[in-house]
């Protein structure tokens, strides 16, 4: 399927011959341009790159994963966005989605990755693993260790695609048992897009991969490789139950009357506070709602280790090495209690080793009080 | 056998003295704040959450002590270049051998609480004594790591350049959670410190019975008279400027 279209197509000959209209092209431009962050003086540089620019060839690697990504992104709710990804955008390679199987499949790949060097953009879904000389994960007979860098070897820039690419998710979770890794640790000379989230949003997949057709070169991004467009914000600053968080009502648990009037979900977990991701402002499913809107806690999917940082459904996490129910503020009171007993204990010590020197000072300053004269 | 004599010896600065209630009063605030916004209490109320403010508040009373403890702290640190001998930043290094056969001393009658056969007066410390003294240093580096964390915590807020100096803490520990918890843990270093302290001061004034408690009030100690002339102090400022006049003179 692949080696069938033809790559001199820009994006809006592809969208157009698909029998979308030009008024749905331009809609879609305005939409993608408003989730990227764009002023609107700048839909027209979107629509045009669209129009010029031929395809970028996109390989798609599948490894560690649930291919929850996948299902995000074809679920993006514009449907141009899956048209323009999956059809138009060429996804050279990918295990799930694409129609060859077996060694066709793998041709493809080759093809592209010799007849594009240097130009394809690798999307990486899923961690790779790296202990047992990477047996716990094989495509095509090989270890998914060698196929990334050989795939990462010609191309222009990596996308991360989820957690597992950015940062293992639940496979990484202690003890880690296959030693999942996230790409950036095996990948050190390319640049990439760490897009974490379990999964990440549909539509701030498509704004990546428009930002990159639109302006080629990366988004901006954070100290984490995050794009700042779509991670800048903590899902808690961009949260509508924030007013109710700011007046400190709080649902006490999730049966509570607190939780049915919506008040703010951190003292049963929410981890909004400490997740960089948008789903307060583009929300999931076409905006219909994201998980605090549903009345459950963010488990903050898009953060590091957030399998090792629960439990989910309680404020303070628990301190690794003290047990999974000790948290800081248990061990923080046993040390307080153990220090004031042995304190106390100290200062008995004290007036009995000390008691012949406080003896003759105390005689002293009583005999100073009776030779006390005016 | 006559009571000893007693000199009023000046310890304390103000600005030393200063720092420290401005300390105690920023971090029993940010303690306390910083407990609240860790587990908040429940609270019942049937008006609107747009017509309270008080998780806010709370949060900013937090904020607004964390930048009086940090200023707070860097006065101090410009003070220990210019303040007295007790306040100077050599006090608290046990660089001298006097300094660290102080710790020992320190260590064996003070905590182990053991006797010497012969009393020496010159073993008690005007200052700080230097475990004391190592115990600030300690708590100063806690300090730092508070600051850090937490104007990295705050970074996200606020685009004044202070906090977003500290911006890169967070990234470095991989995110929120972590930098958050070791903001957490910190802040129960304070309150054992707390404990320690208060206890120590009320053991020495107790025991030496020279003011070890009003001289954070006042500023002075007292100090046997036979001390006064002698030089088992190490003098660390008359020195210095002694010498910086006659070098720019030449």
């Amino acid at each position: 399927m692949a080696f069938e279209r033809t790559p001199q197509e820009t994006y809006y000959e592809s969208i157009i011959r698909q029998g979308y209209s030009r008024r749905d092209f331009m809609k879609f431009a305005t939409y993608i341009a408003a989730y990227m962050g764009l002023e609107t003086s700048m839909i027209g540089q979107v629509a045009k790159s669209l129009e010029t620019t031929f395809r970028i060839p996109v390989i798609w690697e599948h490894y560690q994963e649930c291919t929850c990504c996948s299902e995000s992104f074809i679920r993006s709710d514009h449907p141009i966005v899956s048209d323009i990804i999956l059809d138009k955008i060429s996804l050279d390679y990918t295990l799930t989605l694409m129609a060859a199987s077996g060694h066709q499949a793998e041709a493809a790949k080759h093809a592209t990755m010799e007849k594009y060097k240097g130009e394809y953009i690798l999307c990486v879904e899923g961690s790779v693993p790296l202990g047992d000389d990477g047996n716990y994960c094989c495509i095509a007979g090989r270890s998914a260790k060698e196929l990334l860098l050989e795939a990462a070897e010609g191309a222009k820039a990596i996308i991360a695609w989820g957690s597992c690419a950015s940062n293992g998710c639940v496979q990484a979770a202690y003890p880690n048992p296959t030693e999942a890794t996230p790409i950036h640790k095996i990948i050190k000379d390319k640049p990439i897009i760490k897009v974490p989230g379990c999964p990440p949003i549909g539509e701030v997949m498509a704004g990546i991969i428009v930002h990159l057709i639109t302006f080629d070169r990366l988004p901006e991004l954070d100290n984490l490789g995050r794009p700042k467009a779509f991670y800048a914000k903590r899902v808690h600053d961009s949260c509508y139950r924030r007013p109710y968080y700011d007046a400190g009502l709080f649902a006490e648990t999730f049966d509570d009357a607190n939780a049915k009037e919506g008040y703010c979900l951190y003292k049963v977990g929410c981890r909004g506070p400490m997740t960089y991701n948008s789903c307060g402002t583009i929300k999931w499913n076409n905006g219909v709602s994201f998980p605090i809107q549903s009345g459950h806690g963010c488990i903050g999917c898009s953060e590091e280790d957030f399998w090792d940082n629960g439990p989910f459904y309680e404020r303070l996490t628990g301190l690794a090495g003290f047990g999974i129910e000790s948290s800081a503020d248990t061990i923080g009171k046993v040390a307080a209690g153990a220090l004031a007993g042995g304190l106390a204990a100290h200062a008995i010590a004290a007036n009995i080793s000390k008691r012949k020197q406080l003896k003759e000072s105390i005689k002293l300053g009583k005999e100073n009080e009776k030779r006390f004269e005016s | 056998m006559a009571s000893k004599n007693y000199k009023r010896v000046y310890v304390w600065e103000l600005p030393v003295r200063f720092f420290h209630w401005i300390n105690v009063l920023s971090i029993t605030v940010l303690a306390v704040t910083g407990f609240i916004i860790a587990d908040p209490p429940a609270l019942m109320s049937s008006r609107e959450a747009s017509e309270t403010y008080l998780f806010g508040t709370v949060r900013f009373i937090h904020f607004a002590a964390a930048y009086v403890f940090f200023f707070n702290m860097i006065l101090r640190v410009y003070w220990s270049f210019v303040g007295n001998r007790f306040s100077h930043w050599k006090s608290f290094l046990p660089f001298s051998r006097k300094m660290r056969r102080n710790i020992l001393h320190v260590l064996k009658v003070d905590i182990l609480l053991r006797n010497d056969k012969v009393e020496d007066v010159r073993n008690i410390s005007v200052g700080h004594n230097s475990v004391a003294a190592l115990s600030y240093l300690a708590l100063f580096a806690v300090g730092l790591v508070q600051v850090f964390t937490g104007f990295g915590l705050y970074s996200g807020s606020s685009e004044w350049w202070l906090p977003q100096l500290f911006a890169w803490v967070v990234p470095l520990f991989g995110g929120d959670f972590m930098v958050r918890t070791i903001h957490h843990v910190a802040t129960w270093v304070f309150i054992l410190f707390t404990l320690v302290h208060v206890y120590l001061v009320f053991y020495h004034d107790w025991l030496e019975g020279r003011g070890e408690v009003s001289s954070m009030f006042g500023g002075y100690k007292f100090v046997c008279e036979e001390r006064i002339h002698k030089e088992d102090i190490v003098e660390l400022q008359p020195d210095k400027e002694k010498e910086t006049p006659a070098k720019t003179a030449s």
